[in-house]
């Protein structure tokens, strides 16, 4: 039996474990991770690349601008590029509640230095000819940007490895154990790691780990139903939203139109299954219709999802362990994380190394769940 | 009273109705097609006026038979044309007819759902005029059409054949007819072909009329290149003593074998197992074609046997339904039908050793050579994708970082030579490479066809 030992283990390959192992070996630390199937395979890969500054979690707006600059960053960091695209995002009111609601979001945003747009219809019409005359409003943010979930976290994870950390794909975890100051983990292969600090950023299969250790936070596991059309000439340029929730949408320059839509699916870890009901298919197909009406001849052609974790706040959890030094803890991003994924990369980085981080992360603590967990209105109409 | 669906009205589909309706059940029939008969018995409009019987040759009488029986059964049964079923969820069918998506509920559920072309790429497949052989039977059954003037036909099938004595019948010219696989091969797979002693005279005969109409006919070769300016101009090959002819043509029809069309058979839940001879994944079923608990698979879309094969396997499929709700049973006709399916099968599993699907020709493309269309990917694309640190091995993942197979045909053309480039890529066996996973919508559906935004 082979016993490896490492600084930091990190359990799962999501683009929060790449972005850390990214971090830590540029500083210099031995570290493994850790992932069952191949990185970036769940929540990290089939989401919809939304990299969405407007209409944030409030306290996660230091995170998501320390995050965002990463991303901005992201060709001359990482050594490759994953299609990043600073095209904006436009929030759409189909009437005058929405629209206050949006205001409220802006002024959110505004608090913490963004310049968000407030766009009137005539100059809806006139800026994005396509879209419906339902659109009575709208704010655009055009520091918001996407970039393709299926290629950002290999990409980190290889840059990763350049730096020296080493990723072992299907790989299952079957065991962690406290050993002295550290841990221990045994893996299904039958060989053994043993290390300081362990990073548990293994999105719905997390609390696993937590539970050894404890502690737990009550995640549950559904998939965002996303769908993606044939290409069709290029035009829409930012990244759409309906406030309402119906769609959100966006053109990759190759013409194909990706979208998504609510509420979101059933998923099933153990199974490792997330299917698209074909309802959901034609809501979305409708939804989009609804803002784009030019669209209603542009064919879906592929529709898939995934296993993404959420809690029932929908605010992550991010930072160390209550019971277990040495011990830290992301998950549960609530379909929220791939924008801040490599800010949340960073803080774990130097929450590991320095023993504290410059961004407040203080919402984001596993302890909130030591009492009975808030609930989201979001709730309501995200989920079925 | 139980809801039976069927799916798909060729040979199969028209065969299970029959022995339903005659056991006083009405089954629901939906095909894509406009009119009854499938691929193979593709019927054209009347107003065409086309001589099916000149088309038909040997088998303009089996053609016109099952025609008849449909025009039999057509008022016993609820027949739905230009239906596509694009989506299954459980025991609710997504049916998209004239544009509008609805549903339909189903206790029992046959996919007879037919097969298409299998396709090996070659350096300028992707030039307007390249057809697969299957397109170009259709164009000429379906539109009285011809793919073009002087046709080449290329790829491992006795189709190639055929679709160029059908061509010739309808004259055209006859470019060549060039099978990669070598002569010698097929004659030793020979002694398994024995079993459908007719089907195989028939292959032979049209080898023979093409030799005798002077048409060259060539084995063991390997396709350079699809030359032309903005459109096919000729067919290079390489032959076995290692000489570039080239074939000046206008269009060209690939054709190596056909692939059931699986897709709806992996939405409805049937589990696959990988068929070393095919070189493909095909669902599993029992001695009847059921694949699960109220799941049953027949004709060509579950195992390419040809049209006869795939009419036994309709009825025995139907049997199996039968059987199922506890009705009694002939079981001399279900031995017999049994027997008829699995020496027809038996024989085209021989053909599929004989004409063999050309893996090392397709692990040995030149890089710049188009792989996915829909999404113009290159092979080189892959294999780069491949060589990276971290790089997917796997079809699905190199789907997912590539975009092979993500296009318009969810991979249904590109599919079986991805599977071989990723075979070759990473050293293992084509199983290892895996199967792309079904994806509801199956093909292309237009936002309108959800209905008016509300």
């Amino acid at each position: 039996m082979s016993t490896q030992t490492t600084d930091v283990t990190i359990v799962g390959g999501g683009l929060i474990g790449a972005w850390t192992a990214f971090f830590l070996a540029r500083r210099g630390q031995r570290v493994t991770l850790i992932e069952k199937g191949a990185v970036g395979e769940q929540s990290s890969g089939v989401n919809f690349g939304n990299l969405r500054l407007q209409g944030r979690f409030p306290g996660q707006y230091p995170l998501s601008l320390r995050s965002q600059a990463l991303w901005e960053d992201f060709d001359a960091l990482i050594g490759e590029d994953c299609e990043f695209e600073q095209t904006g995002h436009l929030y759409l009111a189909y009437d005058e509640e929405e629209h206050a609601k949006l205001e409220g979001y802006a002024k959110v945003s505004e608090s913490y230095g963004l310049a968000i747009e407030r766009v009137g219809p005539a100059e809806l019409r006139r800026r994005w000819p396509w879209l419906s005359e339902r659109a009575v409003a709208a704010t655009f943010s055009a520091r918001d940007a996407t970039a393709n979930p299926r290629l950002a976290t290999p990409t980190v994870a290889r840059a990763a490895a350049r730096q020296g950390a080493i990723i072992r794909e299907n790989t299952r975890v079957v065991a962690v154990d406290r050993e002295g100051n550290g841990f221990a983990l045994m893996l299904a292969d039958g060989s053994r790691i043993s290390c300081g600090a362990l990073v548990n950023c293994a999105g719905a299969w997390a609390p696993e780990i937590a539970e050894r250790f404890g502690e737990t936070a009550p995640v549950f596991a559904a998939g965002p139903p996303q769908f993606v059309t044939e290409p069709f000439p290029y035009r829409i340029e930012p990244s759409v939203q309906a406030i309402d929730g119906s769609v959100i949408f966006r053109q990759i320059p190759r013409g194909n139109i990706i979208l998504a839509g609510y509420p979101r699916t059933a998923a099933d870890p153990q199974a490792n299954h997330a299917p698209v009901p074909p309802v959901k298919t034609l809501a979305a197909m409708r939804g989009l219709a609804r803002v784009a009406p030019m669209l209603a001849q542009c064919h879906v052609i592929r529709v898939w999802s995934g296993i993404e974790a959420y809690l029932p706040d929908m605010i992550p959890v991010i930072g160390s362990s209550g019971t277990t030094p040495g011990l830290f803890h992301a998950f549960g991003f609530c379909g929220h994380g791939f924008q801040i994924g490599p800010g949340v990369g960073l803080c774990l980085s130097e929450m590991i190394l320095d023993g504290e981080t410059p961004t407040p992360l203080d919402p984001f603590s596993i302890m909130r769940f030591r009492k009975a967990p808030t609930v989201s209105e979001k709730f309501r109409k995200e989920f079925d | 009273m139980t809801e039976i669906v069927i799916v798909g009205a060729g040979p199969a589909g028209i065969s299970a109705a029959e022995l339903l309706v005659a056991n006083g059940l009405k089954p629901i029939l939906i095909d894509e097609g406009a009119r009854a008969g499938g691929q193979g018995y593709r019927r054209p409009a009347d107003d065409l006026a086309l001589d099916m019987t000149r088309l038909m040759g040997s088998e303009a009488g089996r053609y016109a038979a099952l025609h008849k029986r449909f025009g039999a059964l057509h008022s016993q049964i609820d027949y739905r044309p230009q239906t596509l079923v694009w989506a299954i969820d459980g025991k609710h069918l997504h049916l998209l007819r004239d544009g509008r998506a609805e549903t339909l509920d189903c206790d029992r559920l046959l996919i007879a759902s037919g097969a298409m072309d299998r396709i090996a790429p070659l350096p300028g497949w992707t030039k307007p005029g390249v057809f697969t052989l299957g397109g170009a039977q259709a164009a000429l059954k379906d539109q009285g059409c011809l793919i073009g003037s002087r046709v080449a036909f290329l790829g491992s099938s006795p189709l190639l054949a055929l679709a160029a004595k059908q061509y010739r019948a309808m004259g055209a010219e006859i470019a060549v007819i060039a099978d990669t696989t070598a002569f010698s091969a097929k004659l030793a797979a020979m002694p398994a072909l024995l079993g459908a002693p007719r089907t195989l005279l028939r292959g032979l005969l049209y080898m023979a009329a093409a030799l005798r109409a002077g048409i060259p006919t060539l084995h063991g070769v390997t396709p350079v290149a699809v030359e032309g300016d903005g459109r096919v101009e000729a067919l290079v090959l390489r032959d076995d003593s290692g000489r570039e002819p080239r074939f000046a043509c206008d269009a060209i029809a690939l054709g190596y074998g056909l692939k059931p069309e699986t897709q709806l058979a992996d939405l409805a839940g049937a589990e696959f197992a990988y068929d070393p001879d095919f070189r493909l994944f095909l669902p599993k079923i029992d001695g009847f074609g059921r694949a699960r608990p109220g799941l049953y698979l027949a004709g060509d879309g579950v195992r390419i046997g040809g049209a006869d094969a795939a009419e036994a396997s309709g009825a025995l499929a139907a049997h199996a339904i039968l059987a199922d709700l506890g009705r009694t049973q002939d079981i001399a006709a279900i031995r017999l039908l049994a027997r008829r399916v699995a020496r027809l099968r038996d024989f085209q599993r021989g053909l599929a050793r004989a004409f063999a699907w050309p893996r090392e020709q397709i692990a040995a493309l030149p890089d710049p050579v188009t792989l996915c269309r829909c999404e113009n990917v290159t092979v080189g694309e892959v294999r780069s994708a491949m060589a990276k640190a971290l790089g997917p091995v796997e079809v699905n993942r190199v789907k997912a970082i590539t975009r092979c197979g993500m296009g318009r045909c969810q991979g249904r053309v590109c599919g079986p030579a991805l599977q071989e480039i990723v075979a070759a890529g990473t050293e293992q066996g084509g199983e290892a490479a895996g199967r792309l996973r079904g994806q509801a919508p199956v093909k292309p559906i237009a936002l309108a066809a959800a209905g008016e935004p509300t």
